[in-house]
């Protein structure tokens, strides 16, 4: 008897501490975890603290985890909190198209963005400045293993047999359309022979593609457990990977891609006015130079001149506007079902 | 049986080894490279403001889950022992269903139901965000959870028939009274063992949170996605392994708990 | 204790049998007779429940449903007959099969360790056995990961092979087995093994003929929730079982990535077709179940 009243009372004690903490953590430092799930208290969180709710796509962490402190530290964004996300690019935008709560998105692809403008979240003007809404950007690269193994230095090295090739799902993964854009580009002289192109997206993706996984990221996470003999991903990814001292080693192809990161305010954004200083500020010269020292390529010219040995020029840097653009490659090419690159999944996958 | 020698002994290294293999190094090799920088590193890296933020949801999760499943556990435990009517069999089936379905699956049917696209998405559009906020993640971890209470307090209400109730009652007791008095103390192991598997569970979540949360890193993160969050965005394997250790604790101790509350059930 | 709550095993965390039960009764509600009283406030409790159940369960469920047929008949059939989709539901009933059978023989193994063996640490073996029912899913895959991924101080590289799937749903449906076929062990009649025993019968033979069947019933049910649940198993796999298409890919990974790339009808699909194999295994044990109640009353 006395023995279960003492742990009825053990037990009891145990639940009402945990209700504590979690209500000290709710009403508290945490306050944020109430005001994201719903808008009304967000506003007033908003007046309050001043929070930037950013989407990012999932390789842009490593640049935002220098910038935010940045923009935070100093000047006009001083005291703002921020809260991130951040994964595969194209889940991030149909999450945010889904009503996820963000101010500030920072897509891997503008069709990313394409899908907020036609929702009615980002205003359709969001490109219309100089800088077209790109604040930095990175070329396509190829890692390997460190000591290049398999002596890959070029496009047509990734067709060579038994060459596995890790690169992620194109329908969730930014990275992955520029990964398959560079050679496709490559191959088809900038979109002039688009069958030269295809055929080598061909032979690509069915004969050396065997996993798909969703992000940038992941894709990274999937080669360094050890799968695969080559990865495809962006420089500064590369950069990160070598840096945090991963036996990897990266290889730019003579010719490859220009990425650009495009990045827009959320009309809906709950705090717009900080939200759209920071967007302007990751044009700065100072947000530049920490894009630059965290291995992204920045497009202000200055800062760009003064970290140029870090990010050598290729050969030849196809762009976006070579093929076209991003609305007739993206239709022509990803388009669920009818788009060339998605045939050639759906084949790659039968 | 009396098995030989050698046959017991050979039984016997091959469970064990099983186990060893399967659970015991795994945990033990998980333990040791959490804590082989030291208790501090350990420390440090469970005490930064996003895994902070992570335990306190969590911990906000189960804090509104459990009375939920608590009272509506016993309602609903009540209603199928006591109450008849048309469908019963139907609603037994209902309250099992839960286990059936993959925690994936139950993360698709909330977005399918709450999303801004879903049946419910002028709540969505209105302002009231259930997914990618904290209704939507309290909503998954009620799905999966909603069983175990009724599960645990059902059968005691079998055992317990209505004589006590009933003598009560003639004793003058409404039915309030009857229930605080008599139906509540007979179900307490039942239902703290309910509790102690729905706060399990509700820690465990994984699969059915990450499809609905907005995944802010320090906001909106359980202890499990940071978990994942650290291994996979951050590239941060020693503080996943951190974290991991953290939840690990976390079910010791609800093992603890529930083997001893299960030596008590026997003895009441 | 009950014989339902059993099949909340299938869900998660364990429900670990506290008295011993007879085992073909395992997933046979009893339906004691209802009292007989109607108390107040009875219609408003089972409008209540109800309601509670339609909106946490049967909602999402119905919308999950209505969703996966949103293109027609065809649309289903197509979405279900995707060759990715295939391959990952034949993945994932191939490798919950073989983690099944591989319950059904060590889960039966350990049980008859932990009752008919005496070893010191037997107890704490005893309570460790529920550790994977407790431990969160996505902990057990950085578990694994760690031990059988590519920081393996022993050299074992599981990740992202179905090797990986196996060990991974191994260890989260350990304790199915064990705690089915462990009470029915403790309750089973020694005497009639030691006659058998001194007619003459060797081990082998008894175990055939006296123990096996027996146990058979516990064995059964142990091993079918063991595959209900890893069906639909998703944390433990998400980083040991590296998510290739047609090789590693089981259909909570392929739901999971419909719904990245805003394919949402694929994977309602999925999702229903996903439940539905769950549902016949839960079905065929019950019916498994009451027969061999029926042939044990009937004997």
């Amino acid at each position: 008897m006395s023995r279960a009243t003492r742990l009825t009372a053990t037990a009891t004690a145990l639940a009402g501490a945990m209700a504590m903490t979690a209500c000290a953590g709710g009403g508290s430092s945490d306050t944020s975890t109430t005001s994201s799930s719903s808008g009304a208290q967000a506003t007033d969180a908003a007046k309050v603290s001043g929070t930037i709710s950013l989407y990012g796509y999932s390789v842009a962490k490593t640049a935002y985890d220098k910038v935010i402190p940045g923009f935070t530290s100093g000047g006009a964004g001083q005291g703002v909190q921020f809260q991130q996300s951040y994964g595969a690019s194209g889940d991030q935008s149909r999450k945010v198209a889904a009503g996820a709560p963000a101010d500030v998105v920072s897509f891997s692809v503008e069709p990313d963005i394409t899908r907020l403008v036609k929702a009615g979240l980002v205003s359709a003007d969001w490109n219309a400045s100089a800088t077209k809404g790109i604040p930095f950007g990175s070329v396509v690269t190829i890692v390997v293993r460190k000591g290049n193994p398999k002596g890959i230095h070029d496009w047509d090295d990734l067709l060579k047999p038994g060459i596995n090739v890790v690169t992620p799902n194109p329908f969730s993964s930014g990275s992955a359309k520029w990964n398959l854009l560079a050679p496709y580009a490559v191959k088809s002289d900038g979109g002039t022979n688009p069958a030269a192109g295809l055929a080598y997206l061909s032979s690509l993706i069915t004969g050396h593609v065997h996993v798909q996984p969703g992000s940038g990221r992941e894709a990274t996470e999937t080669f360094l457990q050890g799968t695969g003999d080559v990865l495809l991903s962006y420089e500064d990814e590369a950069i990160a990977a070598v840096r945090a001292g991963d036996p990897v080693e990266y290889v730019t192809p003579p010719q490859t891609f220009k990425i650009e990161n495009p990045v827009a305010v959320v009309t809906k954004a709950k705090n717009p006015t900080a939200a759209k200083a920071f967007v302007d500020y990751l044009f700065t010269p100072t947000a530049q130079k920490l894009f630059a020292e965290a291995g992204f390529r920045p497009v202000d010219p200055t800062v760009a001149a003064a970290y140029a040995k870090d990010f050598p020029a290729p050969q030849k840097l196809w762009t976006i506007a070579d093929l076209g653009g991003w609305a007739s490659v993206d239709k022509d090419l990803f388009t669920k079902d009818t788009g060339k690159v998605a045939v050639i999944y759906d084949k790659a996958t039968k | 049986m009396k098995t030989s020698r050698p046959a017991r002994w050979s039984l016997r290294v091959v469970a064990l080894g099983y186990l060893i293999a399967l659970l015991g190094t795994p945990v033990v090799l998980i333990l040791w490279r959490t804590f082989e920088p030291g208790l501090g590193t350990f420390l440090a890296s469970v005490k930064t403001p996003a895994a902070i933020s992570a335990l306190n949801l969590s911990l906000l999760i189960v804090a509104i889950v459990v009375p939920l499943n608590v009272i509506f556990g016993v309602v609903t435990a009540l209603a199928l022992v006591r109450g008849r009517f048309r469908g019963r069999g139907l609603l037994q089936a209902v309250v099992d269903l839960p286990f059936a379905v993959s925690p994936v699956v139950v993360g698709v049917s909330l977005i399918l139901l709450w999303g801004a696209g879903g049946w419910f998405g002028a709540l969505d559009r209105a302002g009231f965000k259930v997914i990618f906020g904290l209704p939507g993640m309290v909503l998954a971890t009620l799905f999966v959870t909603l069983p175990f209470v009724v599960r645990e307090v059902e059968p005691v209400l079998h055992e317990i028939g209505t004589d006590q109730e009933q003598a009560a009652a003639t004793l003058g007791a409404n039915g309030w009274q009857t229930f605080w008095r008599i139906t509540l103390p007979a179900l307490r192991w039942g239902l703290t063992y309910g509790v102690v598997l729905t706060v399990a569970r509700a820690l465990g979540e994984f699969g059915a949170v990450i499809m609905v949360s907005s995944g802010f890193a320090g906001v909106s993160q359980t202890l499990t996605l940071l978990v994942h969050a650290r291994y996979v965005d951050d590239q941060n394997t020693y503080g996943a392994y951190a974290a991991a250790t953290l939840l690990m604790g976390l079910a010791v101790l609800t093992l603890l708990l529930m083997s001893v509350l299960n030596r008590k059930r026997r003895t009441t | 204790m009950t014989a339902t709550a059993s099949a909340g095993l299938a869900g998660g965390t364990h429900v670990s049998p506290a008295e011993p039960r007879p085992g073909p009764d395992s997933l046979v509600p009893h339906h004691a007779p209802p009292a007989q009283r109607p108390s107040r406030g009875r219609p408003y409790a089972t409008g209540l429940v109800t309601l509670w159940l339609s909106v946490v369960v049967l909602l999402p469920l119905a919308a999950l449903a209505v969703t996966s047929t949103e293109d027609g008949w065809g649309g289903f059939w197509s979405a279900l007959t995707a060759p990715s989709a295939l391959a990952a539901l034949r993945v994932t009933v191939l490798v919950s099969a073989v983690v099944a059978l591989l319950n059904a023989v060590m889960g039966t193994l350990i049980a008859w360790v932990l009752v008919r063996d005496d070893f010191p640490g037997k107890g704490l073996v005893n309570v460790l056995i529920d550790l994977p029912f407790a431990l969160p899913t996505i902990v057990a895959s950085i578990v694994l990961l760690s031990l059988y991924g590519p920081d393996s101080p022993i050299h074992v590289h599981f990740n992202a092979t179905r090797y990986g799937l196996v060990v991974a749903l191994a260890f989260v449906t350990l304790p199915f087995v064990v705690r089915s076929v462990q009470p029915v062990l403790i309750e089973a009649d020694k005497e009639v093994e030691e006659a058998a025993a001194s007619l003459g019968a060797g081990g082998v033979t008894i175990f055939r003929r006296v123990i096996l069947p027996t146990l058979a019933p516990a064995m059964i049910s142990g091993t079918g929730l063991a595959f209900a649940r890893a069906i639909g198993e998703f944390g433990s796999v998400v980083l040991i079982g590296g998510n290739i298409p047609r090789h590693t890919q089981v259909a909570s990974q392929y739901i999971q990535q419909q719904i990245e790339i805003d394919q949402p009808v694929n994977a309602a699909v999925i999702s229903v077709a996903l439940l539905v194999i769950a549902f016949a295994t839960l079905f065929l044990l019950r019916i498994a179940s009451s027969r061999s109640l029926r042939r044990e009353t009937a004997s």
